[in-house]
């Protein structure tokens, strides 16, 4: 569960956001959709405690960001915009890695290990070094690492970003599941029709601002625009909130 | 604290399987150093060895002008060797590298000599040769010698006291001890332990700060449910580790090459068994902390692996400058100069290699400033990694 409200952050002479508030709920997908430079990664970046918020507040399961950082980071799974895999450790070192540090130790943490690497059918290429990894195989090692601690909520930033078809589908299948076991799934993107397909509730940010939110049947409703894109569109070019 | 142990942990795997790191770390500091050390030194002494033990060979021309002249250089040790040259020939000689000197002994020496004239000798020399210039000295001072001894003849004869002619007499006491004669090339050693030392700790606090975020590592990183400080403690921990081990093997290594050094024949010795080698390894270790904390201070300001290589590489000079000043001007140790990190460990190790008692204070004081300093720096280093711009 995600509830933000009136988020702002500065950087420098940047207004990076001006007013970001929404919710994201339990056994939902939620899309974070907007241009680039937007405001997505940064608010991301808040929601994942690595940046502060100069004013506003992020909840994440009732842990505040800025005051429980270490609370929000125990119920929060991150997979980031670029992997970020330590290339001399093999696929298996990096999860365990992420556990450890997560305080999983001994049987536990080697068993849900196994459990990842098996349902990733990571199994192949689990013990070789990351260096030689495809771009899916990362995205499935990233993955693997952001869920080693069963988080209840997930934030994926862009993760469909130079994938083929086959490793998008997995990603999706993946993130369905995640929903269906009661998770909070939140992903950004800047592509309509991949948010379109996967999503109970989209957020449009523009600018800083979040400027539409609701079910995709409310967001049509409000702009009205025919199709989707047609009201991302819209929606982007507007300064104020719709809906 | 276990956290700090499981980065510590996976940062040393990490960077023991990166050629490069192992590379730079280990093979330069702990090979590269002391063999080009052991080779320089070698070439010195053999060539000072060489050229104080080797009988002066000299090939003369007309050797049986001067006899008694003859007579004196074999007293002093010189190989005579009768040569058939003509001055031009002679000079083609050396000039060619066929003689590396020749004394000619001129048609008039006999008649000059018994004149009381001054009898004409040529020694045939090429200056620009270095190899033989020792053997030239040698020869002009026994000639020199030969012709001082029979000026005072002469004058005896004549009634005059031969002191006249040596108006003042310099006497040149040299006061080196064997071990202190060699310090100029020990005090070598210490840079060589800063360098290695350094080097070894150098790719891991690039890759704490610079690295991590240029790989994208660092975001996630900071994702997970560890303090940031914990994270920076246990980097600092591995890059501290690399420092010691490359510094450890370095100084064993030295400790192997100099024991086939010819050291005493240049009338040196070296204080260099294992326990001052350990003792030096305790004392350099008091720079470790201050040495990782500045590099990865230095390392956290910049933005790529790239820039933090260049700026590491001035960084790396830092506490070398006062030990090259301290080599060239022979400073002494002194509680005030123990103040001093890096220069405070340099006295104190050749003092340990020199074999000279080290006042207890002058350890405190050193091992005291630079811990503290280094406590600072990695506050510092702490107090970095809290930023958000560290994100890039």
């Amino acid at each position: 569960m995600i509830q933000v409200d009136g988020l702002r952050k500065r950087f420098g002479a940047v207004q990076a956001l001006q007013d970001v508030s929404f919710s994201a709920g339990d056994g939902r997908i939620t899309g974070l959709l907007g241009h680039n430079g937007a405001g997505k990664s940064t608010t991301l970046r808040i929601l994942s405690t690595v940046i502060r918020a100069n004013e506003g507040r992020a909840l994440i399961d009732g842990h505040d960001c800025a005051t429980d950082p270490l609370g929000v980071r125990r119920s929060l799974g991150v997979l980031p915009h670029a992997s970020g895999l330590y290339a001399h450790l093999s696929g298996r070192e990096n999860i365990r890695y992420y556990g450890e540090l997560h305080g999983l130790r001994g049987v536990e943490l080697n068993r849900s290990i196994d459990q990842l690497i098996e349902r990733l059918a990571l199994g192949g290429v689990a013990d070789r070094r990351a260096k030689g990894y495809s771009q899916g195989e990362r995205l499935k090692v990233g993955l693997a690492r952001a869920l080693i601690h069963r988080p209840q909520t997930i934030i994926l930033d862009e993760p469909t970003n130079g994938l083929d078809v086959n490793a998008v589908r997995m990603l999706r299948d993946l993130i369905r599941e995640l929903r269906e076991s009661g998770r909070c799934v939140l992903f950004s993107s800047h592509v309509m029709q991949e948010v379109a397909a996967l999503c109970d509730d989209i957020v449009i940010i523009s600018h800083g601002r979040v400027v539409v939110r609701g079910t995709p049947a409310d967001i049509l409703k409000a702009t009205g625009a025919p199709d989707l894109e047609e009201a991302f569109v819209r929606a982007a070019d507007q300064p104020g909130e719709v809906a | 604290m276990s956290a700090v142990w499981t980065v510590f942990r996976k940062e040393v795997l990490e960077n023991l399987r990166d050629r490069r790191v192992i590379l730079s770390a280990f093979f330069f500091g702990v090979l590269l150093a002391p063999v080009i050390f052991g080779l320089t030194t070698t070439m010195v002494s053999k060539r000072a060895v060489a050229n104080q033990d080797k009988p002066l060979n000299l090939p003369i021309a007309g050797a049986d002008r001067a006899p008694n002249l003859v007579q004196f250089l074999r007293e002093n040790g010189v190989k005579v060797q009768n040569v058939e040259l003509s001055s031009d020939q002679a000079m083609e000689a050396v000039r060619s590298g066929a003689q590396d000197l020749v004394l000619i002994i001129g048609d008039d020496y006999a008649k000059a000599l018994k004149a009381g004239e001054s009898a004409p000798l040529s020694l045939v020399v090429d200056t620009s040769n270095g190899n033989t210039s020792p053997s030239a000295d040698r020869a002009r001072q026994l000639l020199n010698a030969y012709g001082h001894q029979l000026a005072v003849l002469r004058l005896m004869v004549r009634g005059i006291n031969p002191t006249v002619i040596d108006p003042v007499g310099v006497h040149t006491l040299d006061v080196a001890t064997p071990a202190g004669r060699s310090l100029l090339i020990l005090g070598m050693m210490t840079y060589f332990c800063f360098m290695s030392m350094l080097v070894g700790g150098f790719y891991l606090a690039i890759d704490t700060t610079a690295g991590e975020r240029e790989r994208g590592s660092l975001e996630p990183l900071l994702t997970l449910p560890v303090s940031r400080s914990q994270l920076i403690v246990g980097k600092m921990l591995a890059t501290s580790a690399f420092m010691s081990v490359s510094l450890l093997l370095t100084l064993a290594a030295f400790g192997v090459v100099l024991t086939y050094i010819p050291l005493e024949a240049l009338g040196m010795s070296a204080n260099f068994g294992p326990r001052v080698i350990l003792t030096i390894f305790a004392i350099m270790m008091t720079f470790v902390p201050m040495g990782a904390g500045l590099m990865t201070v230095v390392a956290s300001f910049t933005r790529s692996n790239r820039e933090a290589q260049s700026w590491l590489s001035v960084v790396m000079m830092l506490p070398i400058a006062p030990i090259m000043f301290a080599v060239v001007t022979g400073t002494k140790p002194s509680a005030g100069l123990m103040a001093v990190p890096s220069l405070s460990q340099h006295l104190i190790a050749t003092s340990l290699m020199r074999g000279d008692s080290i006042p207890a204070l002058h350890v405190l004081i050193c091992a005291g400033t630079t811990l503290a300093l280094g406590a600072l720096l990695v506050g510092v280093a702490i107090k970095l990694y809290q930023r958000e711009a560290i994100l890039g």
